[in-house]
């Protein structure tokens, strides 16, 4: 039987045992890094994901080469993640309900928002106000994407103008926060939405616990960022364990019909 | 090879060469190419040493304005309010919790007509930098703009902001109290405002933080001040995992105003005296003035509503990337 290692207690977990409950560790409920894939399939109804906007893809405009070509680092992610980019877009029903749904993954190059990520936010915004249903982002990212200079700082405002659109449409907008969040995701389209769900341990934040320490040289408390420590702050509005996000998420969608 | 013309190469493209290099004099050496010519192989390493001796000469150049950037001679915000706008009133606080110096916002007048002005002041010597947080801000400083920005939005005051930080303060109390969530909220407030935003980069636009003065209906960049979404030492820091990277990463970045020109990140460069706006502080300032008079003419007599959508589609239409 195979066994994999709680990142957070050290305990041995059955692979089956740690799949069957969703990526969680059944000894500390410490919740693990889910791909995207897998997020969908625990999350919407067997079946009922269509994918929007799998025709765009991430251009090296600026020919940016670090120690490695950013053109390089996209062919090995795709083949390494089998992911065309950092978020899956789409329509889907969850317990039924129509929702305009997209799920990052931190796999992806840190799950960073490039101009691909801020297109396909854009186009799953438009497609929700045509649509009429509610927006609902998993949220999963380290920051900008610096590969794409400041046209990624731009996608900030890009995608937060296009999220404010489905507001003034007056469609519920939900973003759920898992491990982690931060950068100019947690800064643009994550953290203007109606309702900001939580998963547990997700380190959600604008500077990261690194940059922090180097700046105030100080030790950090060792919540810093964490979603428990947004949530007794007033940034997140509750806490959600992953095997209750599905049955919340309905009950939400709920409220909001008429 | 004269290994001598390797010095200015950058040190992350060295491996690629000597590998090359290395290949090509074992080829060399083996006695089935005796008497081969390798004149092409070699012209094609020597043009690839030199189109990398290209990229340090351009860094280098690049680096000289990241510096001139951060000159410190270079007129600042409260230069800018005082030289410009007449009878200002600098406005305090956030109303919620505190009161964000490195921010500094108000009303006044320009060409007789009133205007919010809002922006990032750095300081200029030790004593003041410190008090200005070195234009570093906090959800309070932001939050403070989104006070003044609302204030001219309901009085019909068009907004002037002037860019000047090196990002958002990144320290513990401000993450506590929702610094991701203050930059949001004042990038989305100005996709609501129905007044004209002018937004001019005066001297560093670092990150996020500069964004969130940043959503003009015109951004106009003062020719050698920077726009980036992350310091070149940062991104030194992250991808090269070495400080020796930093005057590279300025170059990848493409941070400069002719870059942001090019990318159509920005409408305008303002053009500075010689040498650079420390050189003539108060030519600067004149020549910014002019510059805000003929923005605010341009955008007088258009609608609100028109504004608020040109400044949603303008955004909305950034980034580049392949259909297939």
């Amino acid at each position: 039987m195979e066994k994999v290692k709680c990142k957070n207690c050290t305990k041995d977990i059955e692979n089956e045992i740690f799949i069957l409950n969703l990526w969680v560790c059944p000894y500390c409920n410490y919740h693990h890094y889910i791909n995207a894939r897998d997020r969908l399939q625990i999350t919407v109804d067997s079946n009922s994901f269509i994918e929007l906007g799998k025709n765009i893809n991430s251009d090296d405009f600026l020919n940016f080469y670090d120690v490695k070509s950013y053109s390089v680092r996209l062919k090995e992610t795709k083949l390494k993640t089998s992911l065309d980019e950092a978020v899956i877009i789409g329509e889907a029903k969850i317990e039924g309900n129509d929702v305009a749904l997209g799920v990052m993954d931190f796999g992806f190059m840190g799950g960073s928002m490039g101009s691909v990520v801020g297109e396909k936010i854009k186009i799953l915004s438009n497609y929700c106000i045509e649509k009429n249903i509610p927006l609902v982002i998993f949220c999963a990212s380290g920051g900008a994407r610096m590969q794409e200079g400041v046209i990624s700082l731009m996608q900030m405002a890009k995608t937060v103008s296009s999220v404010n659109r489905v507001k003034e449409s007056k469609i519920p907008y939900i973003t759920i926060i898992t491990n982690p969040t931060s950068g100019g995701v947690s800064a643009s389209f994550a953290t203007v939405a109606d309702i900001i769900i939580a998963e547990p341990d997700a380190l959600f934040c604008f500077a990261g616990p690194r940059v922090v320490k180097q700046t105030i040289k100080k030790n950090l408390p060792p919540d810093f960022g964490t979603s428990e420590r947004n949530l007794k702050n007033g940034q997140v509005d509750m806490i959600v364990n992953r095997n209750e996000l599905r049955s919340t998420l309905t009950n939400m969608l709920k409220l909001f019909k008429e | 090879m004269d290994l001598k013309k390797l010095e200015e190469i950058p040190k992350s493209y060295l491996k690629e060469i000597l590998g090359a290099l290395s290949k090509l004099e074992k080829l060399k050496k083996i006695p089935f190419f005796t008497g081969i010519h390798f004149k092409d192989a070699e012209r094609d390493l020597a043009q690839k040493i030199e189109s990398y001796k290209k990229v340090e000469r351009d860094a280098k150049r690049v680096w000289k304005i990241v510096e001139l950037s951060r000159n410190e001679n270079r007129p600042q915000c409260l230069d800018y309010i005082n030289g410009i706008f007449e009878d200002f009133v600098k406005l305090s606080g956030d109303r919620l919790t505190g009161e964000d110096r490195s921010i500094v916002a108000g009303l006044g007048k320009i060409n007789g007509k009133t205007v919010a002005v809002i922006g990032h002041n750095k300081g200029k010597d030790i004593k003041q930098r410190l008090e200005y947080n070195f234009g570093m801000s906090i959800p309070q400083g932001y939050r403070k703009s989104q006070r003044i920005m609302r204030l001219a939005d309901r009085f019909g005051f068009p907004i002037v902001t002037l860019i000047d930080t090196p990002g958002a303060y990144p320290a513990l109390e401000a993450e506590d109290d929702g610094q991701a969530s203050a930059i949001a909220k004042s990038i989305l407030l100005m996709f609501e405002v129905k007044v004209p935003i002018i937004a001019i980069l005066i001297g560093e636009g670092g990150s996020g933080g500069a964004l969130a003065l940043a959503v003009g209906n015109e951004v106009a960049m003062l020719e050698n001040s920077t726009y980036s979404v992350i310091s070149p030492e940062g991104c030194a820091a992250i991808l090269w995992k070495n400080p020796s990277g930093t005057k590279l990463a300025a170059r990848e970045l493409r941070l400069t105003s002719r870059d942001m020109l090019r990318l159509k990140v920005i409408d305008r460069v303002i053009p500075e005296p010689i040498g650079g706006a420390q050189n003539a502080p108060g030519r600067m300032v004149k020549i910014v003035k002019k510059y805000i008079i003929g923005a605010l003419e341009r955008f007088a007599s258009i609608p609100g509503e028109e504004l608020k959508s040109r400044r949603a589609r303008k955004f909305e239409s950034m980034g580049f990337f392949s259909t297939k």
